[in-house]
């Protein structure tokens, strides 16, 4: 029963000029879950290449047994033909193409060259009830949620007859009933096939609900591999314990303490009305009112669609919606915020969602994006001075711990919490009065996470107002001297943080309109 | 990061920068081997120099917008255009010469004006802007010049582009002043890599081996005082050379340190993240376009004087050229990457093979296979070094 399935000895993989992972060893049993869990950057993603040969066989040292058998793939088909699937992060579907075609992509049910659309359409129905997708095959998954996008892959994965599934972040674009939708079909796949699976998540509570095992890495190396199957008394001891050799410290409390005194009023938004870009006649924010301090940690709250980033960007120089009305006070001084640069001149960074799409230009280097929004301050008159702004990406990169060998590596080479610290670099430089900071931690790591809560409690105690942007209730609740609730595009309620819980604040992002 | 680099670290830390010049010595040797020595005679380096130097101008413009994520396809009809308004002030109307140059000067920003104001206002793609722009300047060409061809140009308007400064400061059977002003030319650029390392290592950043240094001093002393030594013994120092170094040297600095110029790259890496950082993206294309159009008319100016008339057809083919020597420059399809000066070594490229066959006596058909195959090769290998430095990620 407990043969294991998957072992992988001593793996070491370099890149020019770094060592991504150093003699990594990894057992996996016959039918369990097995989580891995590390720090962006630790090497789960390389791993997980070696494994699927998309790092093929001798660009690595050390050896991959695979049912008892070594193994050596030379490409991503030759571990796809042994059972191996891999799903990753970013879904790779075809959106105009429907479930059926998806789930036979590369891998088409033809006689003599000519699909068959008969047996296509069947078997994907008969894959989709295995994974509970309740569509039509013909739909497009273009008009899928992404939850059931996520059910498409894995129904492509039992159509390749998977033995080891290996998923990457499954959960991270998720709410919550289709992440459980989710953990409960990767079970049944165990259970009842035989699937074993291997998970990469930041979701810790998540991992320690449904994990049978948890494999550790660090900076390249195993730490530890930590048998979930533990009494119910016992249980509360392994979240702490995977933080503990995640981070090679203890997280004695994951947000810390904040001594900032609050002061004037920096921004205050008042009758704050946007209507949708595209859909005429459709309010996306409809009345807000709110305000922020200098020293103060305001947090807004609300689901998916209640208008938060929108909210936030129109009042960012309008880069969201129109028929914007409303009026905005810097300072106490009504204020027109036209453009972008107007807004930056009143002294207001926004921090976008996604940093990727908004916030980083990623073919350029660390030093090019942290001056992107400053470069007047380096101006020598009517030229750039090149050195002063090495000089300045360099004080960032110390001073947030942007971890890169130098300022002029290329950005979309570094890690989440990494490329987050170099999008707050670039906004920490127009020296702005108020942060918008929307999900300032998506995506990133809880070390990276720790330290981008500590760099905020700093802002704050240097007199910077912040308004946090977040879905995660309990870090709004952590940070925030105040949270603002927001549902359909309204404010919904007001409520100091030590006044605040969980159902009290979710009562109020779920008030619909009387 | 203070400290020192290594030549093999200098060449392969940037293969896609320095891949460009490995190439161009490679051809140069070719095809001084093919054509003997011929092409680098020095009648035939001052003959690359002027047949070549309006294609340069255009690709130093074609770079930025391209690196801007646009392209223009209209730069030949405005050559054609800007040619064509100079010869009806100058030959049609007997204004002096100077006021024809700044008659296709200023058709130059108002074309950039038209073209800009669509791409930047109302949205629309620079493909089809200045394919629009291609069909309609041609167009205007032709009724400007009533479809026929104005010529001759007075003396004046010719030297722009066949003048030469020759005999300054005498010499005997070769011109001191070409080889002075070449050496005056190396102790500033000598004095400038100074001072710049002087600042980095202020800065504590890393610089290359003080003997690495002035091999490349010396390097860049060795071959531009052979170039000057050339043309010396030719007919001394083109009027047109000092146009286009001066325009390298002004929009190699636009591009590189001024907030202008960081703002077309910000903008090709990543429009909707240029946009939130506070770029004006509309201002900076009109202004981008303006800048296009008033290369495209100097351009036009240098090859109506070289030609000596204005002919309805002329410039045809010249964006094709431009754009080709932006990309075997290094300039990436997809925007936010390419230099000035790698356009203009992507430009000599073209220019050194395309003279070298004609020297070698190759016909036109197979001249355009090779440099299409050439134009190929470049791009292949900026793709693949695209991916091999992914690899590492």
């Amino acid at each position: 029963m407990t043969e294991n399935i998957l072992e992988m000895r001593s793996i070491t993989k370099r890149f020019p000029g770094v060592v991504a992972l150093k003699d990594v060893s990894l057992s996996v049993d016959e039918g369990e879950i097995h989580a891995i869990c590390g720090e962006n950057g630790a090497g789960k993603s390389t791993l997980m290449k070696v494994l699927s040969g998309v790092e093929p066989a001798g660009s690595y040292e050390g050896e991959i047994h695979f049912r008892g058998r070594p193994v050596s793939f030379a490409d991503i088909n030759d571990s796809e033909a042994e059972g191996i699937v891999i799903i990753h992060q970013e879904l790779a579907l075809v959106p105009h193409l429907s479930i059926a075609e998806n789930i036979f992509l590369g891998n088409e049910q033809a006689r003599g060259g000519v699909i068959s659309w008969h047996e296509t359409n069947a078997r994907a129905a008969e894959l989709m009830a295995r994974v509970g997708l309740h569509e039509k095959p013909v739909t497009p998954v273009g008009q899928l949620g992404v939850g059931k996008q996520q059910l498409v892959e894995i129904a492509k994965a039992l159509s390749k007859n998977v033995t080891l599934l290996i998923l990457d972040e499954p959960t991270a674009a998720l709410n919550d009933d289709d992440s459980e939708h989710l953990l409960g079909l990767i079970r049944t796949l165990r259970d009842e096939s035989g699937v074993t699976s291997i998970i990469i998540s930041h979701k810790l509570g998540e991992i320690a609900a449904v994990a049978d095992a948890t494999t550790v890495i660090r900076d390249g190396s195993t730490i530890e591999t930590i048998d979930m199957r533990v009494p119910a008394e016992e249980r509360h001891t392994l979240v702490p314990r995977i933080i503990r050799g995640m981070v090679g410290r203890d997280i004695d409390s994951l947000y810390p303490e904040r001594s900032a005194e609050i002061g004037e009023e920096i921004l205050r938004i008042e009758d704050w009305h946007v209507g949708h870009p595209t859909q005429a006649g459709r309010t996306v924010v409809d009345g807000a009112s709110l305000s922020v301090r200098a020293g103060e940690v305001v947090g807004i709250a609300g689901l998916m669609g209640a208008g938060r980033t929108e909210l936030a960007m129109s009042v960012f120089g309008r880069s969201y919606g129109r028929d914007i009305s409303g009026r905005a006070h810097v300072h106490g001084k009504e204020v027109q915020l036209r453009t972008v640069a107007d807004a930056i001149d009143a002294g207001i960074a926004y921090v976008s969602e996604d940093r990727k799409q908004y916030g980083l230009n990623l073919i350029q280097d660390i030093r090019t994006n942290v001056t992107a929004s400053g470069l007047k301050k380096i101006l020598n008159g009517f030229w750039l001075n090149g050195n002063e702004e090495i000089a300045v990406a360099e004080r960032y990169r110390s001073s947030l711990n942007i971890k890169t060998p130098t300022v002029m590596a290329t950005v979309g080479k570094l890690s989440g919490g990494n490329q987050q610290k170099v999008v707050l670099s670039k906004w920490l430089y127009t020296e702005p009065d108020l942060l918008i900071l929307d999900e300032p931690t998506r995506g990133v790591d809880v070390g990276a996470k720790f330290e981008i809560y500590t760099i905020i409690n700093e802002l704050a105690e240097a007199g910077k107002a912040i308004i946090v942007i977040s879905s995660e209730l309990p870090e709004v609740m952590g940070l925030a001297d105040r949270i603002y609730t927001l549902s359909a595009g309204r404010i919904t309620g007001e409520v100091a943080a030590q006044d605040a819980t969980q159902e009290h604040l979710m009562e109020l992002m779920t008030m619909e309109r009387e | 990061m203070a400290g020192t680099s290594d030549i093999k670290e200098l060449l392969t830390r940037n293969l896609r920068t320095s891949g460009i010049y490995i190439a161009f010595v490679f051809i140069i040797v070719l095809f001084t081997i093919l054509t003997g020595g011929q092409l680098l005679s020095p009648g035939n380096l001052t003959n690359l120099v002027l047949q070549y130097s309006y294609i340069l101008i255009l690709a130093i413009g074609m770079v930025l917008i391209i690196v801007a994520g646009h392209i223009d396809l209209s730069v030949g009809s405005v050559v054609a255009l800007t040619g064509a308004v100079a010869a009806v002030v100058v030959i049609g109307n007997g204004m002096p010469w100077w006021m024809g140059v700044l008659a296709a000067l200023g058709t130059g920003v108002l074309v950039g004006l038209w073209q800009g104001f669509w791409v930047a206002y109302v949205g629309i793609p620079a493909f089809i802007v200045t394919l629009a722009g291609m069909l309609i300047f041609r167009g205007l060409t032709m009724q400007v010049l009533g479809n026929v061809s104005l010529s001759p140009f007075p003396r004046e308007y010719q030297y722009i582009s066949g003048g030469f400064l020759n005999g300054l400061l005498g010499g005997d059977g070769y011109d001191a002043f070409t080889l002075f002003l070449a050496a005056a030319l190396v102790v500033v650029f000598g004095i400038q890599e100074y001072r710049g390392r002087l600042a980095k290592l202020k800065y504590k950043q890393q610089v290359e081996a003080f003997p690495l240094f002035w091999v490349k001093i010396a390097a860049v002393a060795l071959v531009v005082m052979a170039f000057a030594w050339q043309l010396a013994h030719s007919r001394g120092l083109p009027v047109v050379l000092i146009l286009l170094a001066a325009l390298v040297l002004i929009y190699g600095f636009i591009s590189q340190r001024t907030i202008f110029g960081r703002h077309i790259y910000a903008m090709g890496g990543n429009l909707q993240a240029a946009k939130l950082s506070g770029v004006k993206t509309r201002r900076v294309n009109m202004w981008l376009f303006v800048h296009m159009g008033l290369l495209s008319a100097i351009a036009g100016i240098v090859y109506s004087a070289r030609s000596n008339s204005a002919q309805p057809g002329a410039g045809n083919m010249f964006e094709l050229d431009a754009i080709a020597a932006a990309f075997i420059g290094g300039a990436a399809v997809t925007g936010g990457v390419g230099k000035v000066h790698g356009a203009i070594i992507g430009g000599l490229i073209m220019a050194v093979m395309s003279n070298g066959m004609q020297i070698m006596g190759i016909d036109q058909s197979t001249q355009s296979v090779v440099r299409g195959v050439v134009l190929l090769i470049a791009v292949a290998f900026d793709v693949w070094n695209k991916k091999r430095s992914q690899g590492g990620a």
